[in-house]
């Protein structure tokens, strides 16, 4: 937890990373559809399920980077 | 629902149950401590790395209710229902950010509570005493719950009557006095491997033998627009803040509560927590396909009087019985582990910081892991009471309110990680308005969560607990700013 050996830039980047998924998911006109659908699930199911894996991989970069 | 009891399905449940039982008495051994300290029979001795971890606050936080509960709302109304799988993605990046940090300041100071580390920067009694009976009353009403989850589906073997219950718990109650945290993180192994498994199964089996993903979506939406008003696969745009206010108050709270800070202080490292912040949303995955059910439950043509009763009449209509067994087996443990938790959350918090600091002062440190382990006790038997005796409507109600109370814990908590300009008196005033327009907005609405803001001519319906934490942050932030510098008033003040 040395986050003070952090460039600060870095730091900053890592944030705005973290907040992606909050606007991904909290803009409901981004994905409020039927359409495209994808294996059956309607497009509202597989975009949010998506961004399971998505933030997920996001933490993970973040991780191995902003240490 | 059956009316007499299936003995396959029955005896499957009871041995896995027996299994539980006696995994949470053996837990007392596992990574021996001195269980007459708090710090380990609460904390679990602060050791727990990485697949423990996931293991516990995976367990601790996807309850046996919101197995039950999900697939009901998203049965009764659909697509508004799957709020929980965005607030159970976002809250992963905010654990990933705050919790290691307050991991950290706890376990400099052998804080096991918020309202310990609250009461280290501020000092004083009184308000981490109120922080302290916001967590202890919000998770009162979730433990009863979890008793929910259970009844439902005890309930679906075909038995009647409360003896199956209170002897569960009884068990329970016993095992979490013994063993502490260990219990459920030893529990919570099973209970998590057992519902990935009926969960993939429902998934895989189900959807084949509805049709597919396609005809099970079509079904809803046939169903919903038959059903009208604001029910659909789609939300409605009317809906629109709801759903996004509601994901985003709720993951805010999720980890104020004391079950799962419980769960993360128990992290052996600041690092655990990272690691695992980057590896529970596979919960969240199993999460939205457990919301799913809802939908199949409809394409399944199954009819039930209560919505909590969608799954295990789901199970029931196309599963053998003894994957009914086990599948009730799996529900009714998953109770058990967030159950266990929140008692000893509660215990410490009860003990720590009202018991301490306001009864007995030199309470030795064997002295104050009795008394957590009676209350945990007390807490218990309080649930079991309560969802015998009272409506569980109550329950639902007062779990409602407690989210909204326990997200006004939120500026104390998480913004004195940043910052020491806060001033007590004003993050006491602060959390003193949140819960007083919380409470009031929920009950003129006659106790629901959203509360339609007008603007202009807009309307926007948002959740209460977030207009409740706006005005809480605002009050704090002015007061902070006018009030007289804190050098005068802190560690000797009153509050």
């Amino acid at each position: 937890m040395s986050s003070e050996s952090i460039p600060s830039g870095k730091r900053t980047a890592g944030t705005l990373l973290l907040l992606i998924p909050y606007v991904a998911l909290l803009w409901l006109p981004f994905y409020n559809e039927a359409h495209p659908s994808l294996m059956g699930f309607p497009f509202f199911y597989w975009y949010q399920l998506l961004w399971v894996p998505l933030t997920s991989l996001i933490l993970y970069v973040v991780y191995r980077w902003v240490r | 629902m059956p009316t007499t009891f299936n003995w396959t399905s029955g005896l499957v449940f009871i041995g896995f149950f027996a299994l539980v039982t006696v995994l949470g008495f053996f837990a007392a051994r596992w990574k021996a401590g001195d269980l007459t300290q708090l710090h380990e029979w609460g904390l679990g001795g602060r050791q727990f790395g990485p697949v423990i971890s996931w293991f516990l606050v995976g367990g601790d936080f996807y309850t046996a209710y919101t197995v039950i509960a999900v697939p009901a709302l998203v049965y009764a109304v659909g697509a508004y229902g799957f709020f929980a799988l965005p607030y159970t993605i976002i809250v992963y990046p905010f654990v990933f950010a705050v919790m290691p940090k307050l991991w950290s300041a706890c376990q400099k100071n052998n804080h096991i509570t918020a309202a310990d580390f609250v009461q280290g920067i501020y000092g004083g009694r009184w308000f981490a005493a109120a922080i302290a009976l916001t967590g202890i009353i919000a998770t009162m009403p979730y433990i009863a719950l979890q008793l929910v989850g259970m009844q439902v589906v005890i309930k679906s073997l075909g038995v009647t009557g409360e003896l199956p219950l209170v002897v569960a718990f009884v068990i329970l109650a016993v095992y979490t006095y013994a063993s502490g945290l260990r219990a459920p993180a030893m529990i919570a192994f099973v209970k998590d491997i057992m519902i990935y498994i009926v969960v993939i199964a429902a998934i895989w089996l189900i959807p084949s033998k509805l049709g597919g993903y396609a005809s099970v979506f079509d079904a809803a939406d046939h169903f919903f627009t038959a059903k009208g008003g604001s029910t659909g696969i789609t939300l409605k745009a009317s809906q629109f803040t709801a759903y996004a206010s509601l994901a985003f108050g709720s993951a805010m709270a999720a980890f104020m509560y004391p079950h799962t800070l419980t769960g993360v202080l128990s992290s052996k490292s600041a690092k655990t927590i990272k690691q695992n912040a980057i590896a529970l949303p596979a919960y969240t995955l199993l999460l939205g396909l457990i919301a799913l059910l809802g939908y199949m439950a409809i394409a399944a043509g199954v009819k039930v009087t209560s919505a909590t009763d969608v799954v295990p009449a789901l199970f029931l209509k196309l599963f053998p019985s003894w994957f009914v067994g086990f599948a009730a087996a799996a529900i009714a443990i998953s109770a058990l582990v967030p159950a266990a938790i929140m008692s000893i959350g509660s215990a410490n918090l009860f003990t720590r910081n009202l018991w301490k600091p306001l009864i007995q002062p030199n309470i030795t440190p064997s002295q104050e892991a009795t008394n957590a382990k009676v209350v945990s006790l007390a807490v218990k038997l309080g649930a079991l009471v309560f969802i015998i005796f009272l409506p569980t409507q109550f329950a639902i109600d007062l779990q409602l309110l407690g989210g909204v109370w326990i997200l006004q814990t939120f500026p104390a908590v998480v913004f004195s990680l940043y910052t020491r300009w806060l001033k007590l008196p004003a993050l006491f005033i602060g959390w003193l308005a949140g819960i007083g327009l919380g409470t009031t907005l929920a009950f003129m609405q006659g106790i629901k969560p959203i509360y339609a803001v007008h603007l202009g001519n807009a309307t926007y319906p948002v959740y209460i607990g977030v207009l409740a934490l706006g005005v809480n942050i605002v009050l704090t932030l002015v007061l902070s700013a006018v009030l007289p510098a804190r050098s005068t008033s802190i560690s000797r003040s009153p509050i």
